[in-house]
């Protein structure tokens, strides 16, 4: 398992080496892979080379979840950017706790970057199960509260 | 077919620009610590998003739309953990979120 793992990363750095730098000569390109190599013989020596660092197993899930995060942070936008243009600036801010039905750390990181990452909420605190998230409307934080986005999050992490 | 592109992309790229001003115009215009990390998250999101989606279709398929690729993910996932780090340092130091009823003045000291 560590073994593939390694391998994995090995040819991600390598992917993102050569997309970084753009060298297709022989010469650099084998210099590339052997710092690729270098990079993750070094990660294992500090034990860092795990699922959490590099979540495969994520990988078929997020493929599903992606699209519908990016239309929520679309949706979720526009309505900040009304709020802020309208002239009564009609915002109730909200502080509200969340339970979280998610297993492992990446999913709890997944859902709570994902509720930062849609405007007009910020996850401000973990606290066991539950994220302490600031909203910046009411009906923001009912949206938030009624837990779709933490059962679509946990339907990605139990698929792969 | 290349001026199509461009339209789509100059058209893009202004949105973009305008989402950013928007944000920009929210982290003045609201009161208090959280409520300004909301409106600047709408420029790290859309705007970002639309401007490097307009200079994706300048670029074409090339390197450099692989590097801009690249950078909207990196943007996609440091900017929640950025913020969310602001925000928990914020409430660890006891910054009080902004309630309706404090009146504009007060908000400034939060």
């Amino acid at each position: 398992m560590l073994r593939f793992h390694s391998i994995s990363v090995v040819f991600s750095l390598f992917a993102f080496w050569l997309l970084l730098s753009g060298y297709f000569t022989p010469f650099l390109m084998t210099l590339g892979l052997l710092s690729s190599v270098a990079v993750v013989w070094f990660a294992r020596r500090m034990d860092v080379v795990d699922q959490e660092g590099h979540p495969l197993h994520l990988g078929r899930g997020v493929m599903g979840y992606w699209p519908w995060l990016i239309v929520e942070i679309v949706k979720s936008a526009w309505t900040v950017s009304k709020l802020i243009v309208h002239p009564h600036l009609p915002i109730s801010p909200t502080m509200l706790r969340v339970k979280m039905s998610q297993q492992s750390p990446v999913g709890q990181v997944v859902y709570a970057n994902s509720i930062t990452l849609t405007p007009g909420t910020i996850s401000v605190a973990i606290e066991e199960d539950e994220i302490l998230v600031h909203a910046l409307t009411r009906a923001g934080a009912d949206d938030l509260a009624g837990g779709d986005m933490d059962r679509r999050v946990t339907a990605c992490e139990a698929r792969s | 077919m290349s001026a199509v592109l461009d339209i789509v992309s100059i058209v893009l790229m202004t949105l973009g620009g305008v989402f950013c001003v928007i944000g920009a115009i929210g982290v003045l215009r609201m009161p208090g610590f959280y409520t300004r990390m909301h409106a600047a998250s709408v420029i790290d999101t859309l705007g970002a998003s639309l401007i490097i989606l307009g200079l994706l279709l300048q670029s074409g398929f090339t390197l450099a739309s692989a590097k801009l690729v690249i950078l909207w993910l990196l943007i996609f996932f440091c900017s929640p953990t950025a913020s969310h780090s602001l925000a928990n340092a914020a409430y660890s130091r006891g910054v009080k979120p902004w309630e309706p009823d404090q009146g504009a003045s007060s908000s400034s000291k939060n």
